[in-house]
Formats: structure tokens, C-alpha cells, sequence
């Protein structure tokens, strides 16, 4: 066999330019054929997701935007010891540590604590590095679907602890549901 | 008497003016959403219960658009050629039968404007005017795209007519009668004339498709090398009167396919309901009927439409000059032969 004639896709077909018999060069049977291939499709499932009424499902492994948990107290879980801003391959975190003082017990898990968490949302390309990183489960990821807001500043992407750091009132909702269980 | 006919008339006119428009704006949706469905798309779904309101939006907005008018000496004629195009697609209306009769008021009404007996010669001669709006409207849009497309337009309809014209003589040599009313009549029962002139048919519809400059015939509006074609300097509702007009021509052009070859109003078992359910009862089936067949015949233009790629201008001549003339002169010989053995 020779070569130029092996196909082992079985796909390879041969390309000839035989000339077309009466029947075949009226097109007739040709245009047929092609109103039974278009015809098929009208009756075809429409793939289209209709996006205001539809949206389509996250996918499992999604990473939306950061959040800095609380325990089951709801003190903050951070104890600003750097890993997550090593961890990020876009240097997009930042933080400034602080000593607990004696009266701030019910607000911070441990003896130091992030007093500036500030996370740069041009930077950070969401791979979920810090998440992995954290020694305390403090950083994670949520599953949210609240996208960066657009701004015409570009200080306004550096989100601060006030945007980053989960609600009080969620934390004690989280308790109370854990409770409950 | 003659008031009454004046009245009825009227209406009919009315009725069937009715019928084109709601037609024609209802097919700029049709065939936007056909072209989606034979695409896996939705189409149009936002003006409206699934997009029952676009053809109105659409409407409106032409009319909310700049009116322009290009610099040209030919002012007069710029605004001539949307009308001539509008109205010669209205005027052939005017012949066709919408239904045999109805019995209303003690007086048969038969479901037409006109009964002429030159009904086919009246319809070729308003298709042949109808050239002249694409190329008056070409012309004095006084832009080198416009010209040739429009003489691109003008040169296919012209050629397409002859072999229409020829296709159409070995049905009246069939039928012997130029009344439209007469052949509809004729084709009682199923003796559609389809079955006795095969070739005839194909040859009709390929012309037709030429004749609307639908695709693969539309060459005047290749945007590829054209622009927009004849209308690429009209604007607002004068642009909106040549694609109405366009889609009107398809509608009228499908009424003239399913009411020559596709047995008009008639349908199995017309005489039995005319019998047993009086002539009204009959007839109202029988417009509904004619209207199907129009409609499936305006849904195989756009399925036609999604299928087969535009011809090359050269194709386009010799399809038409070198194989359907010769083809339809053939057909006139074999039926003239056909007629006399059967004699």
C-alpha cells in the first residue's frame, strides 16, 4: 500500500475532480440535500442562555471575591503573620500588624493582629494562593458573584478591611446555624 | 347595484392592503427569527411576548432616523423610486384570488379586486415596472456603488423575466385562459397545476426568486462589494419603503406561486364541504387554506435564504439565459406536443 493512500483516522478521503454527471450538475439533489441539513437545525435545542432571566451555574472550583473570616466568636481569625502576602505571586496583598491590647480580647483571636489588610483588586488575579497559605483559616475565597466594582480611581481598587474583613451580624448568624446543628 | 360594488370592492381593497402590510411587517420577523432558528439562535425575544412587537420597534425606529438626501440633480427621482417600488408591490394584488365567493347579503361575492382577463399579462407588466424603482432609486442616488447595483438589479430581473414569462406561457397554453380567477378555478379537486407542469413550477420559482432579488439572486445588495447596493443612500422611512416593499413583493410573489401552481383557495374535499356545509363555510376554509400555502411558500424563501450561497454574477447570467430560457422553451414544446396526443 502506499503511503499517501494510508489513513488511520480513517477520515482521509480522496480529492477528485471528476467530472459531474447530468443529475449532479442540475445542483438539484445538492440544494435538497442542503434544505434537509438547515431544516434539521430549526427544530434543534437552542444553546443560547437568555442572560438577564438565566444565568449560567458557577463552576465548582470558582473563586469570587476574598473575605477575612471570624470565629466562632467573632473575633477576627488574622493574625497578620505575612504568609498570604509571601504566597501572592501578584503582590497584591499588604498588611500592617498590631499588639492586642488587653481590652480588644473579644475582637481578635490572637495576641497580634492586622491593624491595615488591604488587598489590591488591579493585582490580584484570584488563583486562591493566600487561601492555601494561611495558617489560621483566616483568608478565603467565597463563592460570590459580586464582581470588582469599575471606579475612575485607581485607590478605590485598593480594598481595605472595612470591604474585606465578613460582617459581625454574618459571623453570628454562622454561629447560631452551627448551634443549631 | 352599483353602490353596492363600489362597496365591496372597497373592502376587498381594504382588506387585501390590510393583508399585504400585516404581512410584510410580519415577515421581517419571520425571517429574522427563521434565519436564528436555522442558526441554533434565538432571535429577536425582547419587544413583546417573544418578540411579537420587533416588526413596530423596527418601524419606529426608521422612522426616528436623519433623513437624508444625497447631493444629486436628481432630487425628484430620488423620492420617486421607493414609491414605485412600494406601489407596483401593492398593485399586483389586485388580480389575485383570495377565495371563489361568498354569499353574503343575497348577492355572491367573489373574493377579488378585479377579475380581468388579461390578469397574467397585468402581472407581468407590473413586475416589469418594478424595475424601474430599484433603478430610478439606483440612479439618482448619483453614488457608483448605487448605479451598479441597481444596474446589477435591473440586468438579473430583466433576464429572469424572460424565462418566467416562458415558463408561465405552457401553463396558459394548459389552462387556455389568462384570467387568474379562471386558472385558480381550474385547479378544483387536486388538479393542481404543479402535477401537470413539473418543470414549469421549478422554473417559476427559480424566476421568482430572481424577480424579489432574494437570495441566492441578491446580488444588487452585496455588501461585500456594494455597500447596502441601490438603497445605500436612502435613509429613514424611504429606506424602510424599499425593504417593505421587498418583503410586500415576497408575500405578492408567493400569493401568485401557490395560487398558479398550487391549487389557489382549493384543497381535498372542497366540493363535499360545499355541499354539506354551504359556500361560506367552504370558501373561509378555502382562504385559510390559500394562506397556508402563502406562508409555507414566504417560509421556503427564507429557508432558501439560510441553504444556498449567492450566485457570481456570471452564474447568475448564465443560470439564466443558457439554462432555464432554453429549459422553458422545451417545456413549451413538450406540452404543446403532450396537448396534441392527447387530443
Amino acid at each position: 500500500m502506499a503511503i499517501e493512500t494510508i489513513s488511520l483516522s480513517g477520515k482521509k478521503k480522496e480529492v477528485s475532480n471528476k467530472k459531474m454527471n447530468f443529475w449532479e450538475s442540475l445542483y438539484l439533489i445538492a440544494i435538497f440535500k442542503g434544505l434537509m441539513i438547515t431544516i434539521k437545525h430549526l427544530f434543534k435545542r437552542k444553546v443560547t442562555i437568555k442572560y438577564p432571566e438565566q444565568t449560567r451555574s458557577l463552576s465548582p472550583v470558582y473563586r469570587g471575591q476574598h473575605t477575612l473570616m471570624r470565629d466562632d466568636e467573632g473575633r477576627e481569625r488574622c493574625t497578620a503573620c505575612g504568609l498570604c502576602a509571601l504566597s501572592c505571586p501578584a503582590e497584591a496583598i499588604t498588611m500592617k500588624a498590631a499588639e492586642r491590647k488587653p481590652e480588644e480580647k473579644h475582637l481578635y483571636r490572637e495576641e497580634k493582629y492586622a491593624e491595615i489588610y488591604e488587598i489590591n483588586m488591579l493585582r490580584c488575579i484570584f488563583c486562591g494562593l493566600c487561601e492555601e497559605a494561611c495558617p489560621k483559616q483566616a483568608i478565603y475565597l467565597t463563592k460570590s458573584r459580586t464582581m470588582v466594582k469599575a471606579q475612575t480611581d485607581r485607590e478605590d481598587f485598593i480594598y481595605g478591611k472595612d470591604k474585606l474583613v465578613m460582617p459581625l451580624d454574618m459571623a453570628i448568624k454562622n454561629t447560631q446555624n452551627q448551634a443549631a446543628n | 347595484m352599483e353602490e353596492a360594488i363600489i362597496i365591496e370592492k372597497s373592502v376587498i381593497i381594504i382588506a387585501v392592503f390590510a393583508l399585504t402590510m400585516l404581512m410584510a411587517m410580519y415577515s421581517t420577523l419571520a425571517e429574522r427569527k427563521i434565519a436564528a432558528w436555522l442558526q441554533d439562535r434565538v432571535g429577536p425575544n425582547r419587544a413583546g411576548k417573544g418578540g411579537i412587537l420587533q416588526p413596530l420597534a423596527d418601524g419606529l425606529k426608521l422612522f426616528a432616523k436623519e433623513e437624508f438626501v444625497p447631493n444629486t440633480p436628481n432630487k425628484f427621482l430620488f423620492f420617486v423610486g421607493p414609491a414605485i417600488s412600494m406601489s407596483m408591490a401593492l398593485m399586483t394584488s389586485a388580480v389575485l384570488p383570495w377565495g371563489d365567493k361568498l354569499h353574503l347579503f343575497g348577492r355572491d361575492i367573489i373574493l377579488q379586486a378585479t377579475d380581468i382577463d388579461v390578469a397574467l399579462l397585468y402581472v407581468f407588466g407590473v413586475l416589469s415596472v418594478s424595475v424601474y424603482g430599484i433603478m430610478i432609486g439606483g440612479w439618482a442616488s448619483n453614488n457608483k456603488f448605487s448605479l451598479m447595483s441597481a444596474m446589477r438589479a435591473a440586468s438579473q430581473m430583466i433576464s429572469y423575466e424572460v424565462a418566467m414569462g416562458l415558463s408561465i406561457i405552457a401553463l396558459i397554453m394548459m389552462t387556455g385562459t389568462l384570467s387568474i380567477r379562471e386558472i385558480a378555478l381550474g385547479q378544483n379537486g387536486m388538479n393542481w397545476n404543479v402535477f401537470y407542469q413539473p418543470v414549469g413550477f421549478l422554473i417559476f420559482l427559480i424566476c421568482s426568486f430572481a424577480e424579489a432579488n432574494r437570495t441566492p439572486f441578491d446580488l444588487a445588495e452585496c455588501e461585500a462589494e456594494l455597500i447596502g447596493g441601490y438603497h445605500t443612500e436612502y435613509s429613514s422611512m424611504k429606506m424602510g419603503f424599499y425593504l417593505f416593499a421587498e418583503y410586500a413583493a415576497m408575500f405578492i410573489s408567493s400569493t401568485i406561486l401557490a395560487v398558479l401552481y398550487f391549487g389557489a383557495y382549493n384543497y381535498p374535499g372542497m366540493d363535499w364541504a360545499e355541499k354539506n356545509w354551504g359556500v361560506n363555510i367552504a370558501n373561509v376554509i378555502g382562504i385559510f387554506v390559500l394562506f397556508i400555502k402563502i406562508c409555507f411558500f414566504i417560509f421556503f424563501y427564507m429557508w432558501v435564504r439560510w441553504t444556498i450561497p449567492r450566485f457570481r454574477y456570471d452564474q447568475l447570467m448564465r443560470l439564466g439565459w443558457k439554462a432555464l430560457i432554453p429549459l422553458s422553451i422545451a417545456n413549451i414544446i413538450i406540452t404543446g406536443i403532450v396537448m396534441l396526443l392527447v387530443d
